[in-house]
């Protein structure tokens, strides 16, 4: 699905970000990408994504180059990136609108979104009348609508509150069942890394490498529940280990 | 005491104490420069005793300030979409407009009434001029400061430009775009009085506001000078309402300027 071969990644002529990256992502996978600051997670996302080029080796998006296989990508952004003048219906329906789709295929998929993330019947907010989860819910249901095949999130959920930020991680791995797309998924909290994935890839910083990919092999669908389990507990001190280690190697 | 009491009557009582002292001042004065100061009485008497010539007057300063501030914003939208496409012809001209910004556009009325001829055209030219800069300075940085978030949004989605120029860009400019016409609004009467003043007089329809107050003037009519004052204030003041109601039109559902109706 995704392929990385020894991808090289620096900004102009400052340091290598990336270095030596490689990988191969299989469809379906939900791989979790943790580490230090400064240790590329968000440049690798955008390498993915076609925003920003190679410094040296090869990315293959199922075989393509990242910028051609744009139409099967959707990005969710740390920011709800949400055009404050449309409403939460026109917000949804940007992609589609861009796309230039028919005003009823643009209703017909706003309308499955929204139910997906639980925000039907709030078509006609605006985006300043939604807190801050509902308003991320909005830009899920916006990358959902093209529906992807690659789901590129980047801290998503970092700003909201504990609470709702459970909410959505189980919320996320619901749809997930019932769509079927590989994702990547920028994260600064191990137990947010360890409750989504099924991959999880731990990246030392300066330059940005891949320290030591794990499995984690706790069965789907994955509830609140997940969350009491010996094994889940045990992953998540693992990784926490793991993640002090590579920090202390950073500083 | 409720507040929204204390909204009324605090800025009444100023307008009270404001005009008090007013006639105080007025009846200080000895009698030799009692002319000097007429009171709001004279101004309010000299206002019904001119209301004919006022008002045809006010008419033709409106239809210059209109059609001025009108081309103007047509203009500094058109010319700001140009700068905001290319860095290029940005970095080329932005500085020329700010320098052109601190022109007394007023010195150059006697020499445009030479070139376009005296009267609509002139008022209107000059209304145009003085409008202009800050409506396209405000709109090309409104058109510039978009979001750079959403700008990387519309890329990953491969809008076009076109796309992101107008389902994007212009939409994020519009309140800066509004708070150039907000200035713009308040020039515009004004401009069009300066260039009454100096290109009005000859023209055939018997000039406008800034016309009137030149015969004003000269006949000593102080009250009926204070009254064209007062005149172009409201003026003034009925174009800006206008430009806040089409900002609350187009803003008041999204801006966070204003206050939240709901949560």
């Amino acid at each position: 699905m995704v392929e990385f071969r020894d991808v090289d990644k620096r900004y102009g002529n400052g340091p290598l970000v990336l270095e030596r990256i490689n990988f191969s992502a299989q469809p379906n996978d939900f791989i979790g990408l943790i580490g230090p600051s400064g240790c590329g997670k968000s440049t690798l996302l955008k390498l993915i994504a076609g925003l920003s080029p190679v410094t040296a080796g090869a990315i293959a998006i199922e075989g393509a180059a990242p910028a051609t296989a744009a139409n099967n990508l959707a990005f969710i952004f740390q920011e709800p990136t949400l055009l404050p003048w449309l409403t939460v219906a026109k917000n949804v329906e940007v992609p589609l609108r861009l796309r230039l789709a028919s005003a009823a295929h643009r209703r017909e998929t706003r309308k499955n979104a929204l139910a997906l993330v639980g925000l039907a019947g709030r078509e006609n907010s605006y985006p300043r009348q939604l807190s801050g989860g509902q308003k991320m819910r909005v830009s899920i249901a916006r990358a959902l609508s093209i529906a992807p095949k690659l789901l590129l999130l980047d801290e998503p959920f970092g700003a909201l509150d504990e609470i709702t930020r459970g909410h959505l991680n189980e919320e996320l791995l619901a749809i997930r069942q019932r769509q079927a797309w590989t994702a990547f998924f920028v994260t600064h909290s191990v137990a947010e890394a360890v409750f989504l994935s099924n991959r999880l890839f731990v990246l030392s910083a300066n330059p940005g490498r891949l320290h030591r990919e794990l499995r984690i092999d706790l069965p789907y669908p994955r509830t609140a529940d997940t969350r009491q389990s010996r094994d889940y507990q045990q992953l998540v001190a693992e990784v926490s280990r793991l993640l002090r280690s590579v920090e202390t190697i950073a500083a | 005491m409720p507040r929204k009491l204390l909204n009324v009557l605090l800025p009444a009582a100023t307008g009270t104490l404001f005009i008090a002292a007013w006639y105080a001042v007025c009846f200080s004065l000895n009698e030799d420069n009692r002319f000097l100061l007429p009171t709001p009485g004279e101004v309010l008497g000299a206002l019904r005793d001119n209301q004919d010539t006022l008002a045809h007057a006010t008419l033709n300063t409106a239809e210059g300030a209109l059609l001025g501030f009108a081309l103007s914003a047509a203009v500094s939208f058109a010319l700001a979409l140009g700068l905001s496409l290319s860095s290029l012809v940005r970095v080329s001209l932005y500085p020329y407009l700010m320098i052109l910004q601190m022109m007394p556009v007023i010195v150059f009325a006697p020499i445009l009434v030479l070139w376009v001829g005296p009267g609509l055209k002139s008022v209107t030219i000059i209304t145009f001029l003085i409008c202009f800069f800050p409506l396209v300075v405000n709109t090309t940085q409104g058109l510039v400061s978009t979001d750079h978030n959403l700008v990387d949004l519309f890329k990953m989605y491969r809008a076009t430009k076109w796309q992101e120029i107008f389902l994007l860009r212009v939409p994020a400019a519009l309140p800066y775009f509004f708070t150039g016409l907000r200035i713009a609004a308040v020039l515009a009467p004004i401009g069009a009085l300066v260039g009454d003043y100096t290109a009005g007089s000859s023209a055939g329809d018997g000039g406008g506001l800034g016309f009137q107050a030149i015969i004003y003037s000269s006949q000593a009519e102080y009250p009926a000078l204070f009254a064209t004052a007062a005149v172009t204030c409201v003026l003034g003041f009925i174009l800006v309402a206008a430009v806040l109601a089409l900002n609350w039109l187009a803003l008041h559902q999204w801006h966070d300027s204003f206050e939240r109706t709901d949560k």
